[in-house]
């Protein structure tokens, strides 16, 4: 699988864009997918809430577990993906496209976020 | 003490090759699946799903008072097991615990007495220990067979189709819980039709230098009919929606047959051994109870919402806690969550509205007579 390489990547496997106009988008990784299997339900924070870089947001529920969502960066949600809401399998089938997550208006960005190769080897030993 | 190296099964590089999601499950390194575990649901409800099930543990008993040893030992009559039939039953300790729920099988010849007994890979072990600390005093022998057997399922509505392929052997003819040897794919083998997944299925005990060759000539006949390689993952899923309990969830040592629903399984009417066995006062008891005042009942539960339940969560009523889940998935066919659960008899009722506890928002649930799903 690759790793878009113009994401940064938080260590919890989700994935950050660069802001346009201040605003960025949140997802998780391909390779956060495919541990978690179908993924079945996602709790999203809401438009409005302030999140925390590093802290849970939300939750994915998968067939066999569920597992906390954590936002790679500190701001206020400006829009979630109701496409994703809907038919979670998204993240599964489009994990760095359609199955993004939400949009984050940010305030601090961490600097320990990886690059697209220092993720896919901190990935290949998680 | 250290723990024992994971254990492969015979198709271990098939897995690999087919780039499954493999898990540890009671000691095994096991496909969990190998893309998405709900298209390999649908594909066993639809068409056909294959398995690798070589973690179960094969025991095979013989010698001329096999039956009267396992009337003895389980709860079930088998003694009365005409040959080529399979029968579910369980094993409980003095107490009426349940050790394991096992698959009998009787083969060889009308006057031979040879059974193979299915257990839990988990439970393996104990079953063959008590097993053999119960054969004192019978004329039979307790035999290992865990190393001699793979084991392949194919499961679903096309699952005779594809095995028709490969056997001259009357397919069409053999009962379900029945099971007699003959060739698959040119290789001896047990051919079941049993099965853990609420569909037609057939079980296919053969040699673990067979495995591969059998696997392959399954993949390749059920080309045709969409036959997929299915993992443990959506196994369990297929098994929660036809209501069928899993050892360690739905059963345990502090639970008897009674108390789990089952109680059909245990028989006091036995002929051999004056009618004793291992637990029998204990389970008579047990069934009166049941009858009578049963603490609990297992029962299903459908979501209204889409958060999922799983084991040890509470199920409440008016807030109180009234049951816990043992088992809880999405489930594929429904669309919805679904889950097992205990919960007291005043609760039970199907139509009863009760909620789960799911990381402390309760979740309304209600309750539905089991199974979930009926093949139709």
């Amino acid at each position: 699988m690759s790793n878009p390489e113009q994401l940064r990547y938080s260590k919890e496997h989700e994935w950050l864009s660069d802001a346009e106009d201040g605003v960025a988008t949140v997802g998780i990784t391909e390779h956060a997918a495919n541990a978690l299997g179908d993924v079945v339900f996602v709790q999203l924070p809401e438009v409005g809430d302030t999140v925390t870089a590093g802290e849970t947001c939300g939750e994915l529920e998968s067939t066999k577990s569920v597992s906390d969502l954590y936002s790679p960066a500190s701001g206020e949600v400006t829009q979630i993906n109701q496409d994703v809401v809907d038919d979670p399998a998204l993240v599964n089938s489009a994990p760095f496209e359609g199955g993004w997550l939400f949009k984050v208006k940010v305030t601090e960005v961490p600097d320990d976020l990886l690059t697209a190769d220092e993720y896919a080897a901190f990935a290949s030993g998680s | 003490m250290t723990e024992p190296a994971t254990r492969k099964t015979a198709l271990d590089a098939t897995h690999r090759a087919l780039g499954a999601t493999m898990t540890d499950f009671a000691g095994w390194d096991m496909p969990l699946r190998y893309g998405s575990e709900r298209e390999e649901h649908l594909a066993v409800r639809s068409a056909a799903g294959l398995f690798d099930l070589s973690h179960m543990g094969e025991i095979t008993i013989t010698g001329p008072q096999a039956g009267e040893l396992l009337d003895y030992a389980l709860v079930g009559n088998l003694s009365k097991l005409a040959v080529g039939r399979a029968r579910y039953t369980m094993i409980c300790d003095e107490d009426g615990g349940i050790l394991d729920d096992l698959i009998v099988y009787r083969l060889g010849q009308q006057d031979e007495q040879e059974y193979m007994v299915v257990a839990n890979a988990a439970n393996a072990q104990t079953v063959l220990d008590a097993l053999v600390a119960r054969q004192d005093g019978f004329g039979a022998e307790v035999r290992d067979d865990r190393d001699k057997y793979a084991l392949i399922a194919v499961q679903g509505p096309a699952a005779a189709g594809i095995l028709k392929k490969l056997t001259s052997y009357d397919v069409d003819g053999l009962r379900y819980y029945a099971g007699e040897r003959d060739l698959v794919a040119g290789k001896p083998a047990l051919i079941a039709r049993t099965g853990y997944t609420g569909e037609d299925g057939f079980e296919l005990f053969v040699s673990p230098q067979d495995a591969v060759e059998v696997w392959e000539a399954l993949t390749r006949a059920g080309g045709d009919a969409n036959l997929v390689p299915c993992g443990l993952s959506c196994r369990d899923t297929l098994r929660l929606e036809a209501g069928m309990p899993l050892y360690g969830h739905e059963l345990s040592t502090s639970l008897t047959p009674f108390d789990a629903g089952l109680g059909r399984t245990v028989k006091f009417e036995k002929t051999t051994n004056e009618g004793r066995f291992v637990g029998r006062d204990a389970l008579a008891a047990a069934a009166e109870r049941a009858a009578t005042a049963p603490p609990r009942k297992l029962v299903g539960l459908v979501a209204e919402g889409r958060r999922v339940p799983r084991a040890g969560f509470a199920v409440l009523a008016g807030g109180d806690t009234v049951g816990e889940v043992t088992s809880g998935a999405p489930s594929p066919t429904l669309g919805k969550p679904i889950a097992m659960a205990y919960v007291e008899s005043a609760h039970a009722a199907p139509g009863t509205r009760l909620a789960v506890d799911i990381r402390g928002s309760q979740e309304p649930y209600e309750v539905v007579a089991l199974p979930f799903y009926k093949r139709g």
